[in-house]
């Protein structure tokens, strides 16, 4: 038991790093370009040279490595600070759906592009009504001719304004049971008919969308899997959502809260001597301690070629609930201060304020809580599905809220 | 990255948790239990002759000298099938204090005899209420004799010697002395403890014959070091008993049907069957690291064995107290097997200092760490 590479991960690691060392934009190189315009170029320098999405095929652009590979890259490419969040859909959810499900012309046509950088896709699932309960989405697709005729709305949508193409699950049958009268499509963001508008989030940001579509026409030849067939295909993407493996740090961990402990004071003596703040922090630091090695774990079912098991889903269930308490903990230290966000007079310029006011977002995106336990428990334990009122009978027939 | 056992370690799982099933499953934890303490002396027995209490005995003294990845396979082994035998207080603490401090002639009388299960070990330390301190020893040695008295002593009846932590004028305030036990100037009675399948004892020492142990003075500082050693093996006992915990709970609420469904289909029973395999997986995953740090004699023991000890005692009071919640009634009863894990866990949790002692060292070693 030991925490090195083996002689082969030890080489893929000192080649990955010599070239990121040799070829990670510098600061200045990136000054006055905005997040996507960073993105691309990075991206695009990494597909010139055989670094981008390197699991995937070679054909594809990708560079035929394996798991364990792709992993160590993750962690040197992190140890810079290069820009790439936009490309995480397109090729963490996109991509794997396409491999999976596409036709040879479309592979061919569209993966390239998406390694590359030069084409940025999104993912058109939640919508008002569908969200945890995501098969009962109401968008609606009628065929007409060789084309299919969009008309619903979808909501949570990142990147939404910024992307060329989507992935988008409609409901071509009502008159089935809910699972069963999906289906599968990816369309051109800048077709007639989509309309794109911002969500204003509780931390004032914008990272979401709605997404209107009016008469929106997607040729037949882009549906992937069979008509009916859209859950299964979806159920690709979501398989496909990035393991985040050795993951942690950013916001506000240990170190930090640590940090300020120090700083502030409880009783004339730094807030580190109070037992009750010691608990706090060891608690924590036993969570972050754990997701680190949970991760290890799962590296090294990788690097003996097995698949990780299930206790890698744990991680966004502990980080996000955690990331919201020492948020909350760090702003009880500075006492009266704490309520203060401007970067300016604020400690930490804002950091905590921020990271609390998003922090309900991480609790929520890409499954809940509570659906983040209910897979553990169904997926992982192996307990039985909830009773579900709507199961075998036609969607037009489930009932529903006023909303 | 090769943070897993190792092929080998796993076959000794295998055959451990097969040995277990056969000869400690939960009739025999429920004989001890009730009395029968002739149970646990004949699965001593069988365990000694397993060679698990030679482990990681070096050759030269009659073990087999095996690393302490084994060991921690063994541990949490034990710790899921709750174990009514002395294991923990001769291996982890007796044996490693053995270890760590002996000369060689203390070495040559009490290694060989506690490879082969002849002879049991403990370690006294507690004596009163609250946690304790150097300064805070009452039980003093000089001239090679024992008084004082410590309660409770772990396993405290059935040891052949115990190290005994005693206050010292010398350097750190303390000293360890290896006492035994069946002399004239000892004297024990049964201490009625909530896991009474492992027997504990009030041990008082009048003028008792006593051997150093390691320097005059330097008792504490060793205490400390053999608390970090023995914290790892715990904790694996302790994730080893979580997960027992929360497979019973699980199999409970797959066969139990309430309003038509089994209960282990509602939320309110999935997610908590879901928060105690988080903690378990936590618990396991910093066990590791402690298992790592202790086979490798690593400068972070300290914060390792920390971390482990307290993420293991968190899962497993977490899990034995959820285990009987799923159970509902029925886990309230007797003749349900839940307790055995209630108990145990408790027993654990503060057995080598509690959760909260525990999260002050973890962030002491963090604070070490950071300032090296």
């Amino acid at each position: 038991m030991d925490f090195g590479d083996t002689e082969q991960e030890a080489q893929f690691r000192s080649d990955a790093h010599a070239w990121l060392e040799a070829n990670a934009p510098s600061a200045g190189e990136l000054d006055g370009l905005d997040e996507i315009a960073a993105s691309k170029l990075w991206q695009k320098r990494k597909y010139d040279a055989g670094w981008a999405c390197i699991r995937w095929p070679k054909e594809f652009g990708g560079r035929d490595a394996s798991a364990i590979d792709q992993v160590i890259w993750n962690q040197e490419e992190a140890k810079f600070d290069a820009p790439g969040g936009v490309f995480m859909i397109g090729q963490g959810m996109a991509a794997p759906t396409m491999m999976t499900w596409a036709a040879e012309e479309h592979k061919a046509r569209y993966l390239p592009k998406l390694a590359s950088g030069e084409e940025i896709w999104c993912q058109l699932f939640s919508e008002p009504a569908g969200g945890s309960d995501l098969a009962a989405l109401r968008t609606k697709a009628e065929k007409d001719g060789d084309d299919w005729v969009i008309n619903g709305q979808k909501i949570w949508t990142s990147g939404a304004h910024y992307s060329d193409y989507g992935i988008l699950v409609v409901r071509t049958d009502p008159n089935v049971p809910k699972h069963k009268g999906l289906s599968y499509f990816f369309l051109d963001m800048k077709s007639p008919g989509v309309e794109i508008k911002p969500i204003k989030q509780i931390s004032g940001g914008a990272n979401f969308n709605e997404v209107y579509f009016t008469d929106v026409r997607i040729p037949d030849s882009q549906r992937l899997g069979a008509v009916g067939q859209g859950w299964q295909v979806a159920i690709t993407t979501l398989m496909n959502e990035r393991a985040s493996i050795g993951g942690g740090g950013g916001g506000v961990n240990v170190d930090l809260a640590y940090r300020i402990a120090n700083k502030v004071n409880i009783d004339g003596k730094p807030a580190t001597e109070d037992s009750a703040v010691r608990a706090k922090l060891a608690n924590w630091y036993v969570q972050e301690a754990g997701l680190r090695f949970t991760g290890y774990r799962s590296m090294t079912a990788l690097s003996r070629g097995e698949i990780p098991g299930p206790e890698n889903s744990i991680g966004k269930l502990v980080g996000a609930p955690k990331s919201q308490a020492m948020a909350s903990f760090c702003m009880d230290l500075l006492e009266m201060t704490g309520a203060i966000w401007d970067p300016e007079l604020s400690e930490e310029a804002g950091l905590l304020q921020a990271s609390y006011m998003a922090a309900p977002g991480g609790r929520i995106a890409g499954g809940t809580d509570e659906i983040m336990a209910n897979i553990i428990a169904e997926r992982v334990l192996g307990l039985p599905q909830d009773v579900r009122v709507d199961k075998g009978i036609p969607f037009s027939e489930v009932p529903t809220g006023s909303s | 990255m090769n943070f897993e056992f190792s092929q080998e370690q796993e076959l000794l799982r295998e055959q451990a948790r097969g040995f277990l099933g056969d000869n400690c499953p939960a009739r025999v934890v429920r004989a001890v239990l009730e009395g029968d303490s002739q149970q646990s002396v004949e699965l001593w027995g069988k365990i000694a002759e397993m060679g698990w209490t030679a482990a990681v005995i070096p050759e030269e003294f009659g073990g087999l000298e095996l690393s302490y990845l084994e060991l921690c396979v063994i541990a949490e082994e034990l710790g899921r099938a709750v174990a009514p035998v002395a294991f923990s207080s001769s291996v982890y603490l007796a044996t490693e204090a053995i270890l760590a401090a002996g000369n060689q002639e203390q070495k040559e009388h009490w290694l060989p005899k506690l490879a082969t299960g002849e002879a049991v070990g403990t370690f006294a330390f507690s004596e009163t209420h609250g946690r304790p301190t150097a300064a805070s020893l009452t039980t003093v040695a000089s001239g090679g004799k024992v008084n004082g008295t410590k309660l409770p002593v772990a396993d405290g009846i059935v040891a052949d010697f115990a190290v005994v932590v005693a206050g010292s004028s010398q350097g750190d305030g303390a000293s360890l002395y290896l006492v035994e036990l069946d002399q004239a100037g000892v004297s024990r009675e049964v201490v009625r403890t909530l896991d009474f399948s492992r027997e504990h004892a009030k041990i008082d020492f009048n003028e008792a014959d006593a051997q150093l142990l390691g320097g005059d003075g330097s008792g504490w500082d060793a205490t400390q070091q053999l608390l970090n050693r023995a914290a790892v093996l715990y904790a694996w006992e302790q994730v080893g008993g979580a997960d027992a915990a929360l497979e019973q709970a699980k199999e409970y609420a797959m066969g139990r049907y309430a309003f038509g469904r089994p209960i282990a289909s509602y939320q309110a029973i999935k997610h908590k069957l879901a928060h105690m395999y988080v903690k378990n997986t936590l618990a396991r995953s910093n066990c590791y690291y402690g298992a790592w740090a202790l086979n490798s004699n690593s400068g972070e023991l300290a914060l390792a064995a920390a971390t482990s000890r307290v993420a293991a005692t968190q899962a497993f009071v977490n899990a034995a107290q959820e285990n009987v919640q799923t159970h509902g009634g029925m886990g309230f009863t007797w003749e349900f097997d839940c307790q055995f894990y209630y108990r145990r866990a408790k027993l654990l949790s503060v057995n080598i200092g509690s959760e909260a002692h525990w999260q002050d060292r973890l962030i002491t070693a963090y604070e070490q760490t950071n300032a090296a």
